[in-house]
């Protein structure tokens, strides 16, 4: 196996009775890499997260964390994990927490004390660290989860939904905390369906429906892949043709919106080309100009077969 | 099969784990006071207006707080994690579910072992004389860890609600209270009431109890260490071979 795969898996398949959660999915996370993995709720991402990180087992296919079976318990030493809507013990301190994970993890105490302390004041949780976790509020909850997942200093890191429901700061925080993380060499398998979290973060995503990956590759290239979702704005300074405007080459269609054109293609390069070149033979104003992309959220849809509302 | 130091390195995790319960679920005082006035008064109620001597009534109040203690808070350990949303993280953790038991068996022998004192200092407190020390500290000591195990048996069936699993266990606890020798000697029971008996591991220390402190015991008081011993072992791997099949439903 390449020594550059942090995460290997094939053909991973998970039942729940005779529904088939997870079908023979197959994908590879390098080291260092920021994974995203995007689907509708019940698609089956948890599914795929918690057979990754050996709690549930799959009933077919093999994964493997740095070329060590999932489930195993060196697979398990290598990883951290924010499960989804997990929680701490709540009868314990925020403290009480961290020192329980280090010691699951065979940390010895004087490294997770430096540690620990380290993690807290970098999450703004260390004035609190002795207050009992049911005394805090629901991002600090997260931000302490987070702290459990990375006492242990794990190579992989899976995170579920880690700012699902969290206030602007929190997620913030979070978010900050795990760029800085990439950045040190930390791979990360975030699993969300937050679309600006996924384009802030992720060098490449999954987005996963039905059970099935519909799709693997960088933010950006997934975006172009929507076909037809290309547009150019334009207006001019004086009224143009609405038929003129639809036979420049490259055109697939065109709405009026007010005094602009909306035109849509498939090739957006060749379309600026071509409108600069129709202005200046026609002796037009170009008055403004701008290109849209499509969004994440709009190949996600696109890919999941789902209708975006206002397209 | 595991090498030593991940035997070593798992022993240590359970006690990690065992630690944390007894912390969260037991060093409580409710549960600590329940655990010892509820078996009290259940013997009294049974005990009071009879002419029983205290040499035969305090083995018989020892067997039913140990009984009671060490089964009461392990079979709602691992359903409340369940609820509680805390199991997950657990068995992410590099740990097995073997390890898991372990640490929630040992708490609550732990919780079993010092509630146990108390029928113990009020039988000295009335002067009884144990007559065999070694043997009643190690019966005291293997029941603790037998009766740990029989809870987390209870804790099988993969159900969140800890409210169903302490149903499960008390349509257990109650009668195998009533037909191991506590309230009557097993000398005095018919030959069913005796082969009834038999099937309780709480007969067995109830009689090396009595064997310790009376003198006298109804079987020999090696075969009464050995049943427990087969007891705790059968309990032992019957919870650690089902919860590996029921624990990963309960996510």
């Amino acid at each position: 196996m390449n020594n550059d795969v942090a995460i290997q898996v094939v053909n991973l398949t998970k039942y729940y009775g005779e529904v088939l959660a997870v079908h023979h999915i197959s994908f590879s996370v390098s080291r260092g890499e920021f994974f995203g993995f995007l689907g509708p709720n019940g698609a089956g991402k948890t599914t795929t997260v918690r057979m990754l990180t050996g709690v549930i087992k799959a009933d077919e296919g093999t994964a493997s964390i740095l070329e060590y079976k999932v489930g195993s318990l060196r697979a398990k030493q290598v990883t951290g994990v924010v499960p989804e809507m997990a929680n701490a013990y709540g009868d314990l301190s925020g403290w009480g927490n961290l020192m329980l994970m280090a010691e699951l993890y065979g940390i010895p105490a004087s490294v997770a004390r430096e540690r620990g302390t380290g993690l807290m004041q970098d999450i703004g949780l260390y004035p609190r660290k002795d207050s009992l976790v049911r005394t805090y509020s629901k991002g600090m909850k997260q931000r302490l989860i987070l702290c459990l997942a990375l006492v242990s200093d794990p190579e992989v890191l899976f995170l579920d939904e880690p700012t699902s429901g969290l206030d602007v700061q929190s997620a913030r925080l979070i978010k900050d905390l795990l760029q800085g993380l990439n950045a040190r060499g930390k791979t990360i398998f975030l699993t969300t369906h937050d679309m600006d979290e996924a384009n802030q973060l992720c060098d490449r995503v999954a987005i996963i429906n039905d059970g099935r990956i519909a799709a693997i590759d960088p933010p950006e290239k997934l975006r172009m892949a929507v076909s037809g979702m290309h547009s150019v704005e334009i207006s001019f300074d004086t009224a143009v043709n609405s038929e003129v405007l639809a036979s420049i080459p490259g055109v697939n269609s065109i709405k009026k919106l007010g005094d602009k054109w909306r035109l849509y293609t498939t090739n957006p390069g060749e379309l600026v080309v071509s409108l600069i070149n129709y202005s200046s033979s026609n002796g037009l104003k170009i008055v403004s100009f701008n290109t849209l992309v499509p969004s994440l959220e709009d190949a996600f849809m696109a890919l999941t077969g789902k209708e975006k509302k206002d397209a | 099969m595991p090498d030593m130091s991940t035997v070593l390195q798992q022993a240590r995790r359970s006690l990690a784990i065992a630690r944390k319960d007894v912390r969260i679920y037991y060093a409580k005082g409710p549960v600590i006071i329940f655990g010892v006035l509820f078996p009290v008064f259940l013997f009294l109620s049974f005990t009071i207006g009879r002419n029983l001597s205290v040499d035969f009534m305090i083995p018989g109040l020892l067997g039913m707080i140990l009984f009671f203690t060490a089964t009461s808070v392990s079979p709602i350990v691992i359903p409340w994690e369940a609820q509680a949303r805390t199991l997950e993280r657990l068995m992410s953790c590099p740990v097995k579910i073997e390890t898991i038991i372990v640490g929630d068996i040992l708490a609550s022998f732990i919780f079993g072992l010092a509630i146990s004192l108390v029928p113990i200092l009020i039988g000295l407190f009335l002067g009884i004389t144990v007559l065999s020390p070694f043997i009643f500290t190690l019966a005291v000591i293997l029941a603790a860890f037998c009766f740990a195990s029989l809870g987390t048996v209870f804790s099988i069936p993969p159900t969140n609600m800890p409210s169903t699993v302490n149903m499960i266990s008390s349509v257990v606890k109650f009668p195998v209270v009533f037909i191991s020798g506590i309230f009557i000697p097993l000398d005095e029971l018919p030959a069913w009431g005796q082969a009834v008996a038999y099937i309780s591991p709480l007969t067995y220390f109830t009689d090396i109890a009595r064997y310790s402190i009376q003198g006298r015991g109804h079987l020999p008081a090696a075969l009464d260490l050995l049943v427990l011993l087969g007891f705790t072992i059968l309990f032992l791997v019957v919870a650690m071979k089902l919860h590996q099949r029921t624990m990963p439903r309960r996510i």
